[in-house]
């Protein structure tokens, strides 16, 4: 009923609306709210194309996905609580020090 | 019927989106974003995978998002996060990030043009799910278990509080 | 035969193991030790000569010549050269001549080296020459030659300059090496094509191609051009003999050995060993008789001006060198050589008798302040005037028979205006010798107070050499005597002939030859003659000509400006030239390359630094861009 295509472009838009909400924002919290963002973007994907090869990987797929990102989050918040700790602040253009 | 869901379903999200790019406070972009996340698992059932669009709800929408909004509350707010000022780095964002959408559009449109349609098809049933699971990515499955581990530990460790030993 | 002709290879090699030991332990060995090890090595190498000669006596011909092959040099492609020795007459003359006249010249450096600081760098220097000297001679190619020539070139080059804090004797072997040079690069090319006709630098293998036929005329002609500028430079003909009056800057026992006796006779050798490949050209023959001829003009009349003791002599040299050419240039390649062998005995005697009286008198050169020293240094009076006679060319002594030699073949052969030339020069010979000895040794004494400090008779060391050259200066004639005399007198030539066939020369009636022999000697004695008259008789003479003629005068003495024009026409426009093409190529555009290369390399680096900001959005920046670009062309 609904085309697939119209799945891809939701997900092509959300993926874009992550990106530039990532090169927009300068603290490291909500930057990283937007990778959360784009990932969640290619969870759609990866179903719409399940869907579409009637093969079930895709969704398994999706479900180490989450679990991933779970994991990642619990640790780069952890990292950015360090950081706020370090230097009593979150914003990213002062955190250069792997600078040259 | 369905189509109708979807396109209601469809500007939740994007609108919960921007709406979490435009705000100012953190904590209110995050709740915008369990918004977003809430709704993204509905449009998960309609792509015939109910157990994921749960799974979804429950750990996206539900736990991770919650982490985010204590850690935001552990920090201080401190002063006004204006954004980037920096024109030049907001203009090249966007302008790549639209050069970006349009190749995707591109691509997947063309790629998918008057396909298959969603629908329910029995397809992501929960045992079928499970079976996959327990069967052919068990290997996956069990490493992920220790890597959800190792995040525990890990974010127990770093945000140990120095000067208690 | 093999017993005495076996180790004739060991004779280059001893006075260079010598040198390597003075070389590395030079500086700590004690002077006694330093003057036994020199002169013994040189000795050993006489005396090795001697056997290696005598035992070459009774090899027959057809064995000749004697190879020993140490070891294969280069082999690449078609050209191959090994280094190996060969033993012949003409190797065996010239081998006696330098490890001979050089061994007494070691003994005489002894003394006169005595209270020099770098008495261990002095003999090192003479051993390494003695070996490429050895080396040049005994080579059996070209190639192996070359290296003897350039390593006495080399050794030239140190022993003028060895007293290198004087800034002229340190210009003076810069010069030497310079000119010669020049020469070297019309000899290199002379090889190259030697080997591009005949296919080989072996000599046996050149004579036998030239005696095969294989060799055109005009081949022959070029190669022997070429080689012959390289002869100019190393035994300083027209127009490449300018170092040599300069190179008295060094210890006259070097000027003995290398300038007179040995090095600047490589010249004479290489033509004689080369003789029947410059037979073949008659072109080639004229030009080295004209050179000859005009050099040995040229040089006497500047001898007879100049008032320095030792330039004279070196004027004398490259006058009697043009001799040696003369005769090779008429086809007399043995007479040449013949000259070759006396010259070097007498005139190694007049420079060793020179050093004598500069030691005498404290260094001092020039003639006009000296006179009458024949009271105070009566040994070393007698061996100079000795020698003084033996050039000249007076009968019985062995310069007579020697100019002899060469001028009577060359008259023989039609050569007339050679012949004539010879004899101007015979003439002036005699008299710009007499009047350095009239000057020097007999009338008024004209000494500075300094030089009359220390005046003395020198130490037997140096006195027993002078007698010994003294005594060949008078007796090595008598090998080679005119055909008038008897018919197989003529034993000097007749050794060499297994190298030097003895070719069909205008047979000469006996009339004409004693006319010639009289010629020769009237020559000699109008010259004795005038300078008697001139600086004894009529002491008054030489002032009114120099009175009479002062253009003259002056052009002769300033060596007719050939230095200055040298300079002006060649030196001074390379070294402005050289000047501007280090000013705008080298330093603008190889340093520009090099050091632009280095500041790019910085600027690129410094460009690419900024890549690495260490913010998160600038990497993600170029993530991002990086995956337009590949989304790009797979869409494409």
């Amino acid at each position: 009923m609904i085309p697939l295509s119209w799945f891809l472009a939701l997900s092509a838009i959300l993926f874009v609306l992550g990106l530039a909400a990532f090169f927009v924002k300068r603290d490291l919290i909500t930057m990283f709210l937007a990778v959360e963002v784009m990932l969640n973007a290619a969870n759609l994907a990866f179903l719409t194309f399940a869907k579409k090869h009637e093969l079930l990987a895709g969704q398994v797929i999706v479900f180490f996905i989450i679990t991933v990102a779970a994991a990642e989050a619990a640790i780069g918040l952890a990292i950015i609580l360090l950081v706020f700790r370090q230097r009593k602040s979150i914003k990213a253009e002062g955190a250069d020090l792997m600078k040259g | 019927m369905a189509v109708a869901l979807f396109l209601v379903l469809a500007i939740i999200i994007i609108g919960s989106v921007l709406g979490m790019i435009l705000s100012r406070n953190p904590a209110i972009s995050a709740l915008w974003l369990v918004l977003a996340f809430a709704a993204l698992g509905g449009l998960f059932g309609l792509l015939d995978a109910p157990f994921i669009a749960a799974v979804q709800i429950i750990i996206y929408a539900g736990a991770i998002m919650v982490l985010f909004i204590f850690v935001i509350m552990m920090i201080p707010r401190g002063e006004a996060f204006p954004p980037d000022k920096r024109k030049i780095t907001l203009f090249l964002s966007i302008l790549l990030a639209a050069v970006l959408a349009a190749e995707m559009f591109v691509s997947l449109w063309a790629v998918l043009r008057g396909d298959k349609t969603a629908g329910p098809s029995g397809l992501g049933s929960t045992l079928g799910l499970g079976r996959m699971l327990f069967r052919d990515f068990l290997y996956p499955f069990e490493i992920t278990s220790l890597l959800i581990i190792a995040a525990l530990v890990g974010s127990i460790v770093l945000s140990k509080k120095r000067g208690k030993e | 035969m093999s017993e005495m002709t076996g180790t004739f290879w060991l004779i280059p090699l001893i006075p260079a193991v010598s040198f390597l030991i003075l070389l590395v332990f030079g500086r700590k060995l004690p002077k006694t030790w330093i003057s036994v090890q020199a002169c013994l090595a040189v000795l050993a190498s006489f005396v090795l000569s001697l056997v290696s000669f005598l035992g070459l006596l009774k090899v027959p011909h057809s064995n000749l010549p004697l190879v020993k092959t140490l070891f294969s040099w280069i082999s690449a492609g078609r050209f191959s050269a090994d280094l190996s020795f060969h033993f012949d007459p003409l190797t065996a003359v010239m081998a006696l001549v330098v490890t001979g006249v050089g061994f007494l010249i070691h003994l005489y450096s002894v003394g006169y080296m005595a209270r020099d600081r770098s008495y261990a760098r002095y003999f090192a220097l003479l051993n390494l020459f003695t070996f490429a000297m050895l080396l040049l001679v005994m080579a059996s190619n070209m190639l192996l030659l070359f290296v003897g020539w350039e390593g006495v070139g080399l050794c030239s080059y140190l022993l003028i300059g060895f007293w290198f804090e004087k800034p002229s004797a340190a210009a003076a072997g810069q010069k030497a090496f310079i000119v010669n040079r020049i020469g070297d690069a019309g000899f290199l090319l002379g090889i190259l094509f030697l080997f591009f006709f005949v296919g080989s630098t072996e000599f046996r293998a050149i004579d036998q191609a030239v005696l095969g036929g294989n060799v055109s005329q005009g081949a022959a002609t070029l190669v022997c051009l070429l080689l012959f500028i390289g002869a100019c430079g190393k035994s300083a003909q027209i127009p490449l003999y300018v170092w040599l009056p300069d190179a008295m800057e060094g210890p006259t026992p070097v000027s003995a050995l290398i300038h007179a006796a040995t090095m600047v006779t490589a010249g004479v050798y290489m033509v004689s060993r080369l003789n029947l490949l410059y037979s073949l050209s008659p072109a080639a023959l004229q030009v080295v008789a004209a050179v000859g001829a005009a050099t040995a003009v040229y040089a006497a009349s500047m001898a007879l001006v100049q008032n320095d003791i030792k330039r004279i002599l070196a004027y004398s040299t490259i006058s009697q060198l043009g001799f040696m050419f003369i005769g090779c240039g008429v086809g007399a390649y043995a007479a040449g050589m013949f000259h070759l062998t006396t010259h070097a005995f007498f005139k190694s005697l007049l420079f060793l008798a020179a050093g004598s009286v500069l030691h005498a008198l404290s260094g001092e050169q020039d003639i006009r302040k000296m006179g009458g020293l024949r009271r105070h240094l009566p040994l070393t009076y007698t061996t100079f005037l000795i020698g003084a006679i033996a050039i000249a060319g007076v009968p019985f002594f062995s310069g007579f028979f020697s100019k002899d030699a060469i001028l009577s073949r060359a008259f023989a052969g039609g050569h007339t205006a050679v012949w004539l030339a010879g004899l101007l020069a015979a003439v002036m010979t005699a008299f710009y010798m007499f009047r350095l000895v009239l000057l020097t040794f007999h009338g008024r004494e004209r000494l500075d107070l300094e030089a009359r400090k220390h005046l003395h008779e020198s130490p037997p060391v140096m006195t027993i050499p002078l007698v010994l050259l003294a005594l060949f200066s008078v007796g090595a004639g008598y090998i080679g005597l005119p055909a008038v005399l008897g018919r197989d007198l003529d034993r000097f030539f007749r050794f060499l002939e297994p190298v030097i066939p003895l070719g069909p020369e205008g047979v000469l009636s006996p009339g004409t030859e004693w006319s010639l022999i009289l010629a020769s000697v009237a020559a000699a004695l109008a010259g004795i003659v005038a300078a008697l008259l001139f600086y004894g008789r009529r002491p008054a003479i030489p002032g009114w000509l120099v009175h009479r003629f002062p253009g003259l005068y002056k052009l002769v003495l300033n060596k007719y400006y050939v230095d200055e024009f040298y300079g002006a026409a060649i030196v001074n426009p390379l070294i402005r030239g050289s000047e501007a093409v280090y000013q705008h190529f080298d330093l603008k555009v190889i340093d520009g390359a090099v050091n632009g290369a280095g500041r790019l390399a910085a600027l690129a680096g410094r460009a690419l630094n900024t890549l690495q900001s260490g913010r998160l959005k600038d990497y993600a920046l170029g993530l991002l861009a990086g995956l337009i670009i590949i989304l790009g062309a797979l869409l494409l």
